[in-house]
């Protein structure tokens, strides 16, 4: 099943809804790095709230759309870790180092708002 | 042993022993005063159930030996497992020990074997006959109310270890977006387990920012529990919140050093002050000191 991927100003924001096969999260990975550039968004949200069980595959695939978007010159947020997810996460070795995270999407867009203050501009 | 197999053992009595049993109901109702009486004596003589009055002990006696005899009658074991449990209840909270509630079981099984004796000494034959009947009946009875009691108190005893293991790890709100978990005492894998979940729930409930740990209270840490509190700091990344930990002791510093822990990733400050100050300033807070407050302070030092 697709994740829908919502524009929102300078902003995209992924909300999965189920568990995901591993095209599924391929799928979205380059569905979201060939946005950023269409829309020169500046932020990307992606919102796993709904998610009871993240696995390595998962984990590394969020990475990886991490530091791709970091190379398309924008900043990435996973959102909505449940608490007992993070904490087998972490039990599995899983600390998806170097990535943004946030309690929740009010969370992480607040955080990118923050982000990009600082950041040059480019209007 | 399990109910199931008490009431088999209870319900196996022959044809002759039903009739044996009837007729030792019969004489254990004919006499009830006067063998309560000689238990309740035994009791007070054996020092048991000192924590309770005469009268209660008075009261328990009676409803006990009437759920006993109910027990050798009927032959089923529910109701008086069900009257052990309620008086487990009642008696665990005033302190009765469990010596005392087999004590008096045996006491009352003794009282009774006895008064058969007294009753069929001269005829040999029935006397064993009796016997054979009750002796299987009474140890199922006594077995059924220590059972009962001990298990009551293990009940008790786990509830008290849920509700100390809560206490012992508040996760407090000191500003909007800032805990504190303060953590005192011995920290086991089952505690570490659950001050852990806790946390985590505490941050998303509170949907807070940044966490203040602070180990001052903690004497000594091992690598287990000392990765644990590493993988609690990633965990709560994972929330969004930042961990600072504070109140680690020189001793505790110098093992964790010593044993390799990786605390690269944790966010460290000297004490709980310094880690607050810190939380604050990561937080975008600024504490300032007004300066009425600090004229009243500098008042009531020159009057004293």
């Amino acid at each position: 099943m697709s994740v829908p991927i919502l524009k929102q100003s300078q902003y995209l924001i992924a909300t999965i809804q189920s568990a995901l096969s591993d095209e599924d999260l391929l799928a979205l990975q380059t569905k979201l790095v060939e946005r950023v550039g269409k829309f020169r968004s500046r932020g990307v949200i992606v919102d796993v709230t709904a998610l009871d069980v993240l696995d390595s595959f998962a984990s590394r695939t969020l990475r990886d759309i991490a530091h791709i978007i970091r190379l398309r010159g924008a900043e990435t947020v996973i959102v909505g870790i449940q608490p007992e997810v993070a904490f087998a996460m972490v039990q599995l070795g899983i600390t998806l180092e170097k990535v943004s995270t946030a309690l929740d999407l009010e969370e992480g867009l607040a955080y990118l708002d923050k982000r990009l203050q600082h950041a040059p501009a480019e209007h | 042993m399990s109910t199931a197999e008490l009431n088999s053992d209870i319900k196996k009595a022959s044809e002759s022993s039903t009739n044996r049993l009837r007729e030792l109901v019969a004489h254990l109702r004919q006499n009830r005063t006067q063998l309560r009486e000689e238990w309740l004596r035994r009791i007070f003589e054996a020092k048991l159930l000192t924590a309770m009055s005469r009268d209660e002990v008075f009261a328990e006696a009676t409803s006990v030996y009437d759920s006993y005899v109910g027990a050798l009658e009927t032959r089923t074991l529910e109701a008086l497992q069900a009257y052990a449990q309620k008086l487990s209840e009642r008696i665990i909270p005033r302190g009765v020990e469990t010596h005392e509630v087999v004590g008096i079981v045996l006491l009352l099984r003794d009282v009774l074997a006895r008064s058969l004796f007294a009753k069929y000494h001269t005829e040999g034959d029935l006397l064993n006959a009796v016997l054979d009947a009750y002796e299987p009946a009474a140890n199922s009875i006594a077995i059924t109310v220590a059972v009962g009691f001990v298990r009551e108190r293990e009940r008790v005893i786990r509830e008290q270890q849920e509700a100390i293991r809560e206490l012992s790890t508040p996760v407090l709100q000191v500003r909007e977006r800032l805990l504190i978990l303060p953590i005192i005492g011995v920290i086991d894998p089952q505690r570490a387990r659950q001050l852990t979940e806790q946390l985590l729930r505490g941050i998303r409930a509170n949907r807070a920012r940044v966490v203040v740990i602070d180990i001052t209270g903690v004497a000594a840490m091992d690598s287990h529990v000392a990765n644990h509190l590493v993988q609690t700091v990633e965990a709560s990344r994972l929330l969004g919140a930042t961990v600072i930990v504070t109140g680690l002791s020189p001793e505790i510093a110098q093992t964790l050093v010593k044993i390799g822990v990786d605390l690269g990733k944790m966010n460290t400050v000297g004490d709980l002050q310094g880690g607050i100050e810190e939380a604050e300033r990561l937080l975008g807070y600024k504490v300032v000191l007004t300066q009425e407050v600090h004229a009243q302070i500098s008042g009531l030092n020159d009057g004293a």
